[in-house]
């Protein structure tokens, strides 16, 4: 005898859902039959926000795309100013801004520890990872002056210098971090309840997920090795020596494994970037930002962010103000068109750990 | 895989092993965190420092600063006495307020907490509310990093050794590029409008320059200035003073861009066609006006776009007053007066030249033939040294010498000139005296620093190879057995402070006679005004005091039906404040008799 299907909401107030959004979810027992994605509780018309602002001044904005990881947003919204403007950007400043894109993805991957291990009641890791992820926010406060949202990579380079003694600093929070993610890999990765909650959970084939534009740490997690960084290089990551991990299995399993290693890549990217940056300028200076006008045109450039690649794309009609800018965010095609996919045959208490291993970002899929 | 797994079961556990270590939190209240060099926490502003510019406000895409005014800034010149508020509410502490402040007084702190119940009390000044704040400073911006763009475009320019062999004009004018470039740097404070006697639409115009609107930026400028070309060249540019920019950096050239702007419309036809102005039908009404300088043409242009009947009444035979005979070619030339006067003309405002009131025509016969009249009417005459030998030949007014030299007539200067004075007089007297190949010294009072002249025109003069001696007060100019003279005596002079705060004043040393020899010698210490124009009836209304008109604040004298304006009136004695004046002047006689 079939049971009675019954519909659940599951958010927009929920610990498990990674920000405000909710699914609405027909499960059957325990399978859910159908699900739902409902999102309009973070729409702040960012975009259009945009347009009324001069080219310098939405750059506050864009760090507030996507709460967890600001900077690719920055970065790729500088680098599209710079293309269309023809801008040149000082080699340092290349280096500082991979270097804060790397550090945003470590402390991003650290937030998702502790989301992806909530998310099966494995609380400990977060209070972790959480925890360690401040000592990369204290780095950020000391660069940039902000913990969170460091409005820092902009046209022309970034805002400030390194400060003295900086980098002895970074070096020093790589080491402790390399340290930590031994702990973190007994208490998560070895432990069978995280295995068994995350293997063969949340398959995406790799079909599929060429056919539906996943990108990111869950395309790489699907076996197919795809990243920006190394497809189509920007700032100076053609100069860095890293590699693009990928594991085969599309499960939530392959997801974690992959970001995992990636946050030794980014350490090893960082250290680098600490040896190789060569002394100088760190910002070639825009004009006066009330009159500054960018040539007519457009303009996109696309970073890798730990949610997949993001992108910006700017219009501009030859006046102080964009004429129109529109975001790319992996989080869409995720968060929306993946997800309502996805959980479907999956067990309902997965809810959760499917979203967190998907790296949907509510804010960012409405911005 | 079995159910159970031993590894998977017991390394979790490893977790034990963090029990009794130091905890990586610190215990607040207990403790408390103190924030990076360069945290980005509640504002402060240097309340002196700042100068109410307003560019804060501006950039603030949060509406989280309005402009206050608050007690105790105001009054001072390049200060609008309002400072930043910052709505703790709104703000995001992205500090883009900080890296746009021209003068650096605003800054960011590294305090991070503020709780209340009170909506209200998120409202702060910083600097006033916040006064320990000034401890605290983490975020700043320098010269480096600032957002403003410090450094001026320059004006080309003839060099030194060119232009004192002909009367060709010294500055070149930007082209376009440089233009917008220069333009691009205002900020739209408003600085300047506000300390310009004209309150000219500064912004608005270099807005337009910076946008490539050539012809707005004429348009807006023709708004409330119809000499604006003049002005661009020689105009004392107070606005430039004043200019935010300059905190740090070099003002804003306002002066080059206007003149930019206005050399677009090559002929008066064009400047006609671009200005396009509405002139209202004729109303019947007549004005005359006494003196074809800047004060007159600009009261004479607007009365006649106001459909008046205007007759101007000018003592030379050509238009332009000061900026005509007093202002050396090489600075305006006489091509660029004359296009701006013959536009003038083309709006219908009618000029009788060589022409002098009291001695052509009686002023009470201008006082009955029109409804209303105007003078401006300047400072023909000049002060004399008053020292000894002051009659010998080739001791002159350097103000009739310009006079004379810009009439077309030759004046005998022999080789040596010395030139008493610190104005612009004394200067230009001094840099055309080199363009006759003389040796000029200009003996001065008090410090170069003190000097009322331009910078630019000192600087200008300098590298003309014109030789300055400050702080020398002469006593005599001796002459040569034919009445001519053959030398000057000067004293040195030492500059004592003013007890009361004023400006130094100099002291002659005793017994530091020095003698200079000279073949002439030019007095440049100041000019004053002829007024035996007026008929003894008129004398008793229009009151004169100190030299000059007593006018209200609507340029009327003690007669209602006359008014005045220009150097005769008040004591800048620049040609923006004659436009100012004419203007105002213009807007009481059209409500007088439009009422």
């Amino acid at each position: 005898m079939r049971e009675k299907a019954t519909t659940l909401y599951i958010g927009p107030q929920h610990p498990g859902i990674t920000g405000n959004m909710m699914v609405k979810v027909q499960v059957e027992g325990d399978t859910i039959v159908k699900a739902r994605t409902e999102v309009g509780y973070l729409h702040r018309a960012f975009e259009k926000l945009q347009e009324s602002r001069n080219w310098l001044q939405s750059f506050t904005l864009l760090c507030r795309f996507c709460v967890p990881e600001p900077d690719p947003v920055e970065e790729s919204y500088a680098r599209a100013v710079e293309l269309l403007e023809g801008r040149e950007v000082p080699e340092r400043a290349k280096y500082i801004r991979v270097l804060m894109l790397e550090l945003a993805r470590m402390a991003s991957y650290m937030l998702w520890y502790g989301g992806q291990n909530g998310s099966l009641g494995l609380y400990t890791m977060g209070q972790w990872s959480v925890g360690d992820r401040n000592y990369i926010l204290d780095l950020f406060e000391e660069l940039t002056g902000g913990r969170v949202y460091h409005m820092y990579i902009w046209p022309g380079g970034v805002r400030r210098d390194l400060p003295d003694g900086f980098a002895d600093k970074v070096l020093r929070t790589m080491d402790y971090l390399e340290k930590r993610l031994k702990d973190y890999d007994d208490l998560m990765f070895e432990n069978t309840i995280f295995q068994k909650r995350t293997q063969g959970v949340g398959i995406i084939s790799k079909e599929k997920a060429v056919e539906w534009g996943v990108v990111g740490p869950v395309l790489r997690g699907c076996g197919i090795k795809s990243d920006i960084r190394i497809d189509d290089p920007y700032e100076v990551y053609d100069k860095l020596d890293f590699i693009v991990p990928t594991q085969e299995g599309g499960d939530i399993w392959a997801r974690a494994l992959v970001r995992r290693q990636e946050i030794r890549q980014s350490i090893r990217i960082i250290r680098q970037v600490i040896e190789k940056m060569p002394s100088g300028e760190f910002y070639n200076r825009i004009p006066n930002p009330h009159k500054w006008t960018l040539p007519k045109g457009d303009a996109y450039a696309r970073t890798e962010a730990t949610r997949g690649e993001v992108g910006m794309y700017i219009v501009s009609d030859g006046s102080t103000h964009p004429r129109r800018t529109h975001f790319r965010g992996a989080a869409y095609v995720h968060g929306i068109t993946l997800l309502e996919d996805l959980l479907i045959g999956e067990n309902v208490a997965d809810i959760s750990a499917i979203m967190n291993s998907l790296g949907t970002c509510p804010p960012e899929i409405e911005r | 895989m079995s159910f159970f797994d031993l590894n998977g079961t017991l390394k979790p556990l490893t977790a034990l092993k963090q029990f009794g270590k130091k905890p990586h939190t610190i215990s607040y209240p207990k403790e408390s965190k103190e924030a990076a060099d360069r945290y980005r926490g509640l504002h402060f502003n240097d309340l002196d420092e700042c100068i109410g510019c307003g560019n804060c406000s501006t950039i603030c895409q949060n509406a989280a600063i309005d402009m206050i005014h608050i007690e105790g800034h105001d009054g001072k010149k390049g200060d609008s006495g309002l400072r930043p508020r910052v709505d703790n509410g709104r703000c995001c502490w992205c500090a883009l307020c900080v890296e746009v402040c021209p003068t650096g007084s605003l800054s960011l702190t590294k305090d991070y907490l503020y709780v209340s119940e009170d909506p209200d009390s998120f409202l702060w000044t910083p600097g006033k509310d916040n006064p320990e704040g000034k401890e605290q400073i983490s975020f700043f911006s320098t010269e480096e990093t600032s957002l403003n763009v410090l450094d001026r475009v320059p004006m080309p320019e003839l060099e030194g050794k060119e232009r004192v062999k002909s009367f060709a004009e010294v500055v070149l004018g930007y082209n376009e590029a440089e233009a917008r470039a220069e333009a691009s740097r205002c900020i739209s404070c408003g600085l300047c409008t506000e300390v310009c006697p004209e309150h000219m639409h500064i912004p608005e115009y270099i807005n337009a320059i910076a946008a490539g609107n050539d012809a707005d930026a004429v348009r807006i400028i023709y708004d409330n200035n119809p000499l604006p070309e003049m002005c661009g060249k020689v105009c004392t540019r107070r606005c430039e003073d004043v200019c935010a920019i300059a905190s740090r950096g070099e003002a804003l050239a306002i002066r080059w861009l206007k003149r930019y702007a206005t050399e677009t419309a090559v002929t008066a036809d064009i400047t006609r066609e671009i200005v396009n102005p509405e002139i209202r039908e004729a109303n019947g009404k007549t004005v005359g006006i006494i003196g074809a300088g800047p004060s007159g043409l600009t009261a004479a242009y607007y009365l006649a776009l106001r459909g008046y009947d205007v007759t101007i009444y000018e003592s030379s035979a050509k238009a332009g007053g000061a900026t005509m005979y007093g202002i050396p070619k090489y600075r305006l030339p006489i091509e660029s007066l004359d296009k701006q006067i013959d536009y003038i003309k083309s709006i219908g405002v009618k000029i009788n030249f060589n022409t002098k009131v009291g001695k052509d025509i009686s002023f009470k016969e201008i006082y009955n033939k029109f409804d209303a009249v105007f003078m401006g009417v300047g400072f023909p005459d000049a002060w004399s040294l008053g020292v000894d030998g002051e009659d010998a030949k080739g001791s002159m007014q350097a103000f009739r010498y310009l006079y004379m030299i810009n009439s077309g007539d030759k004046v005998d200067i022999g080789d040596k000139v010395i030139v008493v004075g610190g104005g612009n007089v004394a200067i230009d007297a001094a840099r055309v005296s080199r363009r006759f190949g003389a040796d000029v010294t200009i003996l001065y009072r008090r410090r170069v620093e003190d000097m009322p002249a331009d910078w630019e025109e000192i600087e200008g003069a300098e590298d003309e190879g014109v030789h300055i001696i400050p702080q020398g007060i002469p006593i005599k100019v001796h002459k040569d057995e034919n009445g001519h003279v053959k030398s000057v005596e000067y004293l040195k002079a030492e500059m004592v402070p003013d007890p009361k705060g004023g400006r130094p004043k100099p002291v002659a040393i005793e017994g530091s006679n020095t003698i200079i020899e000279a073949t002439a010698v030019m007095a440049a210490i100041g000019q004053m005004g002829d007024y035996s124009f007026l008929e003894k009836e008129f004398e008793d209304k229009i009151k004169i005091e100190r030299g000059r008109f007593i006018v209200n604040e609507k340029q009327q004298t003690g007669d209602p039906k006359v008014f005045a304006g220009g150097d005769a009136v008040n004591r800048t004695a620049d040609a923006i404040s004659a436009i100012a004046d004419g203007f105002r002047a213009c807007k009481a006689i059209d409500e007088m008799l439009s009422a």
